[in-house]
């Protein structure tokens, strides 16, 4: 069981696609980083949070039969490489599709959805997937 | 700089062993190396465990201390550290371990890896498995690693730049070698359709392109101490190791379908030992995926990569043995023992002693360990003087 700040602090990133933009180079970062890995110590300071818009196209993909325990009743699940339009990938599961539906290019767009729960007493997590946009 | 020998090797057999626990693994290999090596525990200034997982496959921590413990040389104090990268823990310890010898402050080190996975269920080994990959980022939304590894295939598949049986056939060749060394996790002889038809773990990737979930425990004795050298009956000499690393994580990476640390470790390990990889008669390389291993090669080997899987170059008896231990793959992948057990390999093919399976007189080695899919790159030069 985990502690509840271990979710809630990242709650706008995952809820949002919050990530942060490296002011100096003008690279958005997804998941966010305190240190831009081009700038490094001219970027310190430098970083703003910004939203992403949620639309991207997968880059490449995969059906998983064989997957964690947390996930074992979605099986076969398909799990994402996201290339985003704002730059960033972000790696995430593709849902309300059948696996045949999703192909290297295919436009998707983020959705807010339950990721995981920790047992009946337990933090229900929630975090972005993605649904083929129609 | 002086020079650093591998003086003894010991090993355990590799796959399920319900019959013995971690610390029953280290120290049997620990033991073995020693004897190997013609050596005793008071000759030995520091000993370095590598292992990946301990906390979680068997809630233990300090493991190189309980190694030594239960190696019965708790009264001697001998320095007893834990080296963990990921399941580039074996080569990373081996690294930190010649290091210290080559710097003159240690002259003899046991260098050691254990992982005892079995005591878990698989998926619970899957999940532990995974946390090599970036925890919130990844893991968190479901990926496993070889769901990353299934993302690599497809993306380089689609950039036309090799097709399924290119990578489909590295479990092939290490299931083939797997069968003539006793102390194999697997010995039995699969062809290429077995491995693309089998069952899917994450498309396009089988349960075939994935290295089985093993126990085992590998370790060496490795020393520049002149007298146990020359009483030694067959040193090896560790020509160079070195290391480098790239984001942990695949979304981050400058390029999804190349290792660019692989390129940096054995480009640099080559240089510090003064070969070109033509000079390298064999090698070890992580094939704990079948695509990583196809990747680790065009890094390594460059782009006739491709093209020698399309032969059979890579078979014990052929231009470029490969992974003639039986590699990760068939030999088995206790995470952070697998380092090790291919410097283990390299030694006995390096001696002559490889039975069966032995390399027609190998000169140098280059042994590839890695964390990850990419992230942390260890490549190690053993050889003949």
């Amino acid at each position: 069981m985990s502690e509840v700040p271990r979710f809630w602090r990242e709650s706008r990133h995952r809820y949002r696609l919050v990530g942060t933009r490296c002011t100096n180079c003008d690279t958005l970062y997804f998941p966010p980083r305190v240190i831009c890995p081009t700038c490094r110590r001219e970027s310190v300071g430098k970083m703003k949070e910004e939203e992403m818009s949620g639309a991207g196209e997968i880059y490449s993909f995969t059906v998983v039969h064989d997957g964690l325990e947390q996930f074992k009743m979605q099986i076969p699940y398909v799990m994402a490489l996201v290339k985003m339009k704002d730059g960033p990938f972000v790696t995430a599961q593709i849902v309300d599709c059948s696996p045949e539906e999703v192909k290297i290019g295919t436009k998707v767009t983020a959705t807010l959805r339950k990721v995981r729960s920790e047992g009946k007493e337990g933090i229900i997590q929630y975090g972005y997937k993605f649904t083929i946009c129609p | 700089m002086r020079d650093v020998y591998i003086l003894g090797v010991g090993t355990t057999k590799f796959g399920e062993l319900w019959d013995l626990s971690l610390r029953e693994l280290a120290s049997e290999a620990g033991l073995k190396a020693i004897m190997d090596a013609g050596i005793y525990a008071e000759d030995v200034d520091a000993l370095y465990g590598a292992n990946t997982s301990g906390g979680q496959f068997v809630d233990q921590e300090q493991i190189a201390a309980l190694i030594a413990d239960y190696s019965g040389i708790s009264d001697l104090n001998i320095p007893s550290i834990r080296v963990e990268a990921g399941s580039a823990s074996g080569g990373a310890a081996l690294m930190q371990a010649y290091l210290a010898v080559k710097s003159g402050q240690l002259n003899t080190v046991v260098v050691g890896g254990v992982e005892k996975m079995t005591d878990v269920p698989s998926e619970v080994a899957t999940e532990i498995i995974g946390g090599s990959l970036d925890a919130e980022w990844e893991t968190f939304f479901g990926a496993t690693e070889c769901s990353i590894a299934a993302m690599i295939a497809r993306r380089h598949e689609f950039e036309g730049k090799a097709k399924r049986e290119n990578y489909a056939m590295f479990p092939v060749i290490s299931h083939k070698h797997a069968s003539m060394n006793d102390t194999s996790h697997f010995k039995n002889i699969i062809k290429i359709e077995d491995v693309i038809n089998a069952s899917p773990v994450a498309e396009p990737l089988t349960v075939f392109d994935n290295a089985p979930i093993s126990d085992g425990a590998s370790a060496l004795v490795i020393s520049a101490d002149l007298k146990k050298i020359n009483n030694a009956s067959h040193p090896i000499r560790i020509k160079s190791s070195s290391a480098a690393n790239d984001f942990l994580s695949l979304h981050d990476r400058r390029s999804v379908d190349s290792f660019r640390a692989v390129k940096k470790s054995s480009d640099s390990a080559l240089s510090l030992a003064g070969l070109d990889i033509g000079k390298i008669d064999a090698l070890e390389i992580h094939d704990s995926y079948s695509i990583a291993a196809l990747i680790q090669l065009e890094e390594i080997l460059g782009k006739d990569a491709v093209k020698m899987t399309e032969g059979n170059d890579f078979y014990f008896n052929s231009s470029k043995p490969l992974n003639v231990s039986g590699g990760l793959k068939a030999h088995g992948n206790p995470l952070g023992t697998s380092g090790l057990y291919q410097a283990v390999e390299a030694t006995v093919q390096l001696r002559g002693k490889a039975g069966q399976r032995q390399v027609k007189d190998p000169k140098n080695f280059l042994i590839h360990n890695m964390g990850g899919l990419g992230t942390t790159s260890v490549s190690t030069v053993i050889g003949v003087d």
